[in-house]
């Protein structure tokens, strides 16, 4: 859930999520304000008055992340210029028991860089050199605080782009799309992050650099680089991405096509997936999603529409033609009562704005709106569209939708007004009820977003214990002590030490005496 | 006697259906006292959790066709075959989703989904693969410049833990960022973090039409010059492969077309024209398939009693690598057959199975050179050879995969030694 805090936060602020009990940091009854002390004491010494912030008022900038909604103010905040400060600063963490949450730009919207109130924020956002461009490999190695946008603009001299793109890919950095394994319009043919980085150096919760992966594919061993992209931050932090270039296609057409209802604009999707053709991208509006995009960029949607489709096709000039002709006789088909090609770029580009701005755009039709982010299988569609519209009318709110409908993920935007008795809560309970609607459908409760602070309560509808549990192993491999990012993602956290049988001997940190049992 | 009770407990948890080893129940050498087939999920969980009562060794057998890839297992007590988990569970055409059972063959999942005219696009270096060996050998062919490796195409999965625990990650939909990618963990893992029951997949359209066009490059320079050439293009191959036979100095570059009948036939010409002088159309023999069938050899260049070596490479490494081959060849006398992907820089060396150890190590060493960005791991080798030569290589991250192997399998009871750094 992400609620706006546009035009004005007026609503409610819903209690911050429940943040782990961490056991009280180090043995002797030291307090956390100890350990907070140590840890900058430790960093001032190395990297300067400049490495840190301790001033609340100075805090409080950043106390929350793109979910404005969940506010806690860090203990201290970190930054870090290079790999071994960002080392210096978990090693420092390790050794007093503070935990720890990695930022880059700040842009997530679950609250997956919440800060810890007795822990140190770590910001990476400086750490924003593009290394190296290696076109003739397919190759980027990039610092975590790189723009997203920055990667592609690197590579775009030689032809080539990064090609995740969520739609804050001006603002968003590649260590946070690599913790989040962020999407976008386009990863219905492209994949996700996670398709797109071959290797990271990364800090380990106890302070270690290490490298997963290799320039080339397949490096020997597990696949941890697989588990390390898009666990939240949980298990470390990456502080170089080597990731991959794609090329830049021959041909992109895309077009824009009016229904009646999301139902006609549903049909003429499966109808375009049914024949075999993979577009670069499908995205669907409903008619409030298109009258706030409408009022915000003057897209001049089709009259009449009560929902627009934009497919984009894209790859080699010869096979572009062919699938855009079939994707455009399919809308027609499918009952379109218009259809508009973009002629070029710029007509491409107001297409895209239209769609990309949507969120953004509804704070102009409602005072607060809460987005969600929710998958199902593409074929329940109308269904589950029909069922939402239903919790909304019965709950007294509206929910404008605006989805990648290729690969039925939702984010619908639940309306409502925080100055009206009782309409925040209801809004918030019509969110989680889509949630429910997603899972009951053999969905997910998250497709790009993240679970971070926000998701972590819906994750035991979506998981068995025993599934929680055998995820946590990794968490255990990775980070006993549970200093990394702890009360994202698991709503419970695993006790490490807990199985009997389970370990090759006392812990370390036990053995040190830094901490019990964990 | 103690093996008749330890069956009959074992063979209550699967139906009945265990048994004694026969001779042909090894893993790599290594003989199995008995076999197990659950037909369920939980039958395999009731099967894990007796075995870890009784402390069993344990290993997993799909069709077999990888078992002498990795090092043979330091023990081995029961063998879990996954032959009668068979079943295409779902196939969700509209949702271009499918849920399959471990020990389903590639080709049969293949079959049941082209009805609807789609595919699960993993290639099968070796015919007859499982999907559960598949996954756990993370293996990938010509058609990965297109689809990419199982990793990419693997939406989720069951998995028994060794404890007997059932766990399931991800989902039945393309798109899902809930919890950590289990998924991609047990991928290429061999066996021995947990046994894998059943797979969620994303499937893709089978293309209208798809075409090889190739040609013969005198030396490996010009060769992967060629590749190179097709792989930077705007033409978006589906695969780009080079070939290079024992004692030759000419190098096979072959290129498959995939999409539209209209669109395949123009790419074909341009296709032809950046690979030179000499290209032609590859002609089909027959058959159904893109690879093999249509009369282009895309298997692995070494067959079950040779020696095998993965070469990984970033896209500018292929030249100097198959350079460094035709040198070890020379130097050291051993016959190198290499095969692969210069799309993706994923190769294949075979060397005869008879070749002697030192020289084998010879071989490798020269190979570490020539992929310093990437690997080389010798797969497949007689026990002779893997007692003195390193088969793994450098192995980045290897602290924190044997904290994970701890976490997942504490008492190394999954198919042990079989893995990186003796894990």
């Amino acid at each position: 859930m992400t609620t706006s805090t546009s035009p004005g936060p007026k609503g409610t602020v819903p209690e911050p999520p429940p943040v782990n009990v961490t056991p009280p940091f180090g043995e002797g009854g030291r307090g956390a304000k100890d350990g907070l002390r140590a840890v900058a004491d430790a960093v001032r010494a190395r990297y300067g008055e400049d490495a840190i912030l301790t001033d609340r008022q100075q805090l409080r900038t950043y106390e929350c992340d793109g979910l404005a909604a969940y506010r806690v103010v860090p203990g201290l905040v970190v930054f870090a210029r290079d790999t071994e400060q960002v080392a210096a600063a978990i090693r420092a963490c390790h050794e007093h028991g503070v935990p720890f949450v990695a930022r880059g730009s700040g842009t997530g919207l679950s609250g997956g860089a919440l800060p810890h109130a007795e822990g140190v924020l770590l910001v990476t956002a400086q750490m924003r050199e593009v290394l190296a461009v290696r076109a003739e490999d397919e190759r980027a190695v990039v610092q975590p605080g790189v723009i997203n946008l920055a990667v592609t603009g690197a590579a775009a001299p030689h032809g080539y782009y990064f090609a995740p793109d969520p739609s804050s890919q001006q603002v968003c950095s590649i260590g946070g799309n690599v913790a989040e394994n962020s999407g976008g319009a386009h990863c219905l043919k492209y994949g996700f992050t996670t398709n797109h980085v071959l290797a990271v150096e990364f800090v380990t919760p106890q302070g270690e650099v290490e490298r997963l992966g290799t320039m080339a594919p397949d490096a020997p061993g597990y696949d941890l680089l697989g588990t390390v992209v898009g666990s939240e931050g949980t298990l470390g932090v990456v502080t170089e991405a080597t990731v991959r270039l794609v090329r830049k296609p021959e041909a992109v057409r895309t077009l824009l096509a009016g229904f009646e209802t999301t139902d006609a604009a549903g049909a003429a999707t499966s109808a375009i997936i049914g024949a075999g053709v993979l577009p670069a991208a499908i995205e669907i509006m409903d008619g409030l999603a298109m009258e706030a995009a409408e009022a915000a960029v003057h897209v001049q949607y089709p009259a009449g529409a009560g929902a627009v489709l934009i497919v984009e096709v894209d790859g080699p000039a010869a096979e572009v033609e062919a699938e855009f002709a079939q994707a455009v006789r399919l809308c027609e088909e499918s009952g379109a009562i218009a259809i508009q090609v973009a002629a070029d770029d710029t007509e491409r580009a107001l297409i895209w704005k239209g769609r990309k701005s949507a969120f953004a755009a509804v704070g102009r039709i409602s005072p607060d709106y809460i987005v969600q982010d929710g998958v199902i299988p593409r074929t329940a569609l109308s269904e589950v569209l029909r069922e939402m519209k239903r919790l909304a009318d019965e709950a007294g709110v509206r929910v404008a939708n605006v989805f990648h409908a290729g690969d039925g993920n939702l984010h619908p935007l639940v309306l409502f007004d925080g100055g009206r008795q009782g309409e925040t809560e209801r809004a918030e309970e019509v969110s989680a009820q889509i949630l429910a609607l997603c899972l009951a459908h053999g969905g997910s409760i998250t497709g790009e977003h993240g679970v971070g602070s926000d998701k972590a309560k819906h994750m035991p509808k979506m998981f068995t214990a025993e599934d929680l549990d055998t995820m946590q192993l990794v968490r255990c491999a990775f980070d006993p002590g549970g200093l990394a990012n702890p009360g994202k993602i698991f709503p419970t956290p695993r006790l490490c030490g807990e199985r009997p049988g389970r370990g090759t001997g006392p812990h370390p940190l036990q053995q040190a005496g830094v901490a019990e049992v964990f | 006697m103690a093996t008749t009770t330890l069956l009959d407990d074992l063979a209550a948890c699967v139906d009945g259906a265990a048994h004694e080893a026969g001779p042909d129940d090894a893993v790599g050498g290594v003989p199995a006292a008995v076999v197990a087939s659950p037909a369920t999920t939980e039958q395999a969980a009731a099967l894990m959790a007796a075995a870890d009562r009784a402390g069993l060794q344990v290993a997993f057998r799909g069709r077999g066709t990888a078992l002498a890839w990795g090092a043979p297992p330091t023990g081995l007590d029961l063998l879990v075959d996954t032959t009668r988990l068979a079943a295409v569970v779902d196939h969700a055409a509209g949702d271009l989703i499918c849920v399959v059972q471990a020990g389903a063959r590639l080709d049969d999942v293949n079959a049941q989904v082209s009805q609807h005219g789609q595919q699960l696009a993993l290639d099968q270096p070796v015919p007859g693969a499982s999907i559960g060996g598949t996954l756990a050998t993370a293996r990938s062919g010509p058609r990965r410049v297109r689809y990419g490796a199982p990793r990419d195409l693997v939406l989720g999965v069951t998995v028994v833990r060794a404890d007997g625990v059932v766990a399931k990650a991800g989902s039945k939909v393309v798109k899902n960022v809930a919890g950590y990618d289990l998924a991609k963990l047990v991928t290429g893992s061999f066996g021995t973090l947990a046994l894998i029951t059943e797979a969620i997949f994303r499937l893709h359209p089978l293309p209208a039409a798809s075409r090889w066009v190739g040609v013969s490059c005198a030396d490996p320079g010009e060769a992967a010059r060629r590749a190179h050439a097709v792989t930077a293009s705007q033409l978006a191959p589906a695969a780009v492969e080079v070939e290079r036979r024992p004692g030759s100095a000419a190098v096979d570059v072959r290129v498959l077309l995939e999409g539209t009948q209209q669109g395949v036939d123009q790419r074909t010409t341009a296709v032809l024209e950046l690979l030179g002088a000499g290209a032609a159309e590859q002609r089909p023999v027959g058959g159904s398939e893109a690879g093999e069938g249509a009369g282009v050899p895309v298997g692995l260049p070494a067959g079950p009693d040779e020696l095998l070596v993965k070469l990984a490479v970033p896209l500018s490494g292929v030249a100097g690598l198959l350079s460094a081959v035709a040198d070890a060849e020379q130097r050291h006398g051993v016959s190198l057959h290499v095969r692969g992907s210069a799309g993706v820089g994923v190769l294949y060396a075979g060397a005869p199975g008879d070749t002697a150890p030192e020289a084998v190590a010879a071989v490798l060493a020269d190979l570490r050179a020539a992929t310093v960005e990437g690997s080389a791991v010798l797969l497949q080798a007689p026990p002779a050879v893997r007692a003195v030569v390193d088969a793994w290589g450098p192995v980045p991250g290897l602290a924190l995969m044997h904290r994970v192997k701890d976490q997942f399998d504490p008492q190394h009871r999954l198919a042990p030694g079989r893995f990186v750094g003796g894990i």
